[in-house]
């Protein structure tokens, strides 16, 4: 048997036209600048590969942030929580390792009970993941809404180079019929392997990654066949997207990423959020995108390419409509987010994220 | 091992859901199902905004049981816009910005953990300075 070639089986667009009917940020407040942190392990010496990451409150987890993101979202969105059939929330660092973020989630925002529930796991790009299977369940007809979010409090080994980008934070989108849209999804492809770049086994802590595999075979490697595919498909080039925005665990490398697609710097600036809150993970990209829907016209072609170790990318062209113009200003801004700041020393990150044993 | 109170109050304590009377319209909060005006029976589920102000407020420093990791922490008995006040911790606050009067919107929080690190996660509503 031949093995047919991923271009002849590419796109994802469903039969019904789907699209972000609303969607809702969260980063908490405290801030940890990269310098604090090699201040510790390096003595301040060498270049530190962000500013400053979010840090989230003791009272603070993905629980409560994918709750706030959600509010968000449903506030844009004009809809009851009612009318959701679904609400997924992904992430790496849901609080516990067995029972879901996303019944909590789904209780308080008022979506319970009749509504699918469940939690995603593909490392940075869970969140992505659950936004195509919205696609799936809205787009066949099965639901008018559904919810995704990707959202996550992540960890670094202390020392590990892994600290200084690990943040929390993320967003929520629902997704809806194209014609009740902020912007339609007009495809999305997916490309997956098995690489091994970075993960944690179960009762581990920390992360590991294979430094060797982090970067050329895993995220550029995914992030340009994903992109690359996409377009070809959509028969577009970088010149008829007006932002894109891609998965950000450090600030080179999605300038690095962008430019290879031949994409500018204008073009990713008002997305690339890593250098002030960190990479967060399976929120990365996604909350990205809603900095740039902020800001949004109609008419502005976007596009989001995701990436998620282990590993997979997925890409998706975007279409903003009219009632983006309506629609922005009815939760708080990500900017606001971002710009409600408290700047935390090392010390006081320790305790917040629980590095302290108190017993 | 307090399990079926926190299940029991899921729903007003995450989303701070109230009831309303239906014979003169006051919002009560917690719900207790009787009119505090009327004296009438009050059942509708009411959904309360998550908008008030600080009515008073004083700083804990020796937490109770439970609550010692987040210790200090700045309690308030806050004054919802629809009336009723409710008793909440204050959160993303420094205690010396805090004002009577000071606005403040409803946020879900972690609220504590049940026993030690294997009872469940407890989470409910809080409040913070509303910008
Ligand atoms: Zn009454």
């Amino acid at each position: 048997m031949t093995t047919p070639s991923p271009k002849n089986t590419s796109l994802l667009r469903p039969a019904r036209p789907v699209g972000f009917t609303g969607y809702g940020a969260y980063v908490p407040r405290y801030r940890l600048p990269a310098k604090e942190i090699a201040r510790i392990w390096t003595g301040g010496k060498g270049g530190t590969p962000i500013k400053e990451k979010a840090v989230p409150g003791l009272d603070e987890d993905v629980v409560t942030m994918s709750i706030e993101a959600a509010r968000n979202a449903l506030a844009r969105a004009g809809i009851h929580a009612h009318q959701l059939r679904a609400v997924w929330v992904g992430s790496e660092s849901h609080p516990y390792a067995v029972k879901p973020t996303s019944t909590i989630v789904a209780e308080a925002i008022g979506a319970v009970p009749n509504v699918q529930a469940g939690d995603w796991e593909f490392a940075c790009k869970a969140g992505t993941e659950a936004i195509v299977a919205a696609m799936g369940m809205v787009g066949s007809g099965m639901a008018d809404y559904a919810m995704a979010i990707g959202m996550d409090t992540a960890q670094g080994k202390p020392g590990d180079a892994l600290e200084y980008t690990a943040a929390a934070g993320g967003a929520a989108y629902i997704i809806g019929p194209a014609e009740d849209s902020v912007a339609v999804i007009q495809a999305s492809y997916s490309y997956v392997t098995d690489t091994p770049d970075f993960w944690r086994r179960e009762h581990q802590k920390y992360p590991e990654h294979g430094v060797r595999f982090t970067g050329e075979p895993a995220y550029f490697h995914h992030i340009t066949s994903a992109g690359q595919t996409l377009m070809e498909a959509m028969g577009t080039t970088p010149k008829d997207y007006k932002w894109a925005v891609f998965h950000q665990p450090n600030t080179k490398f999605p300038q690095r990423v962008a430019s290879q697609l031949g994409f500018s710097p204008e073009q990713i600036e008002p997305g690339l959020l890593v250098t002030t809150i960190g990479n967060t993970y399976s929120g990365s990209s996604i909350i990205g995108l809603t900095a740039i829907l902020d800001i949004a016209q109609p008419g502005d072609r976007i596009l989001l390419v995701s990436f998620g170790s282990g590993a997979g990318s997925d890409a998706f062209d975007l279409l903003v409509t009219e009632e983006i113009t309506e629609r922005q200003g009815k939760a708080r801004s990500t900017q606001d987010y971002i710009s409600r700041r408290v700047e935390i020393d090392y010390a006081e990150y320790v305790r917040m994220r629980g590095k302290i044993t108190m017993k | 091992m307090e399990i079926a109170r926190h299940w029991r109050l899921k729903q007003q304590r995450y989303g701070l859901v109230g009831e309303v009377c239906p014979h003169c319209d006051v919002k009560i909060f917690p719900p207790r199902d009787v009119c505090p005006e009327c004296g009438g029976e009050a059942k509708t589920l009411y959904t309360f905004s998550g908008k008030g102000e600080v009515y008073s407020y004083t700083t804990i420093y020796e937490a109770p049981a439970g609550y010692d990791e987040t210790a200090p922490y700045t309690v308030a008995l806050v004054k919802l816009e629809e009336g009723p006040l409710v008793t909440a911790q204050l959160t993303d606050v420094d205690e010396e910005s805090v004002q009577i009067g000071m606005p403040v919107e409803m946020v879900t929080r972690k609220l504590r953990q049940d026993g030690d690190e294997r009872g469940m996660l407890v989470y409910g509503y809080k409040f913070r300075k509303s910008t």
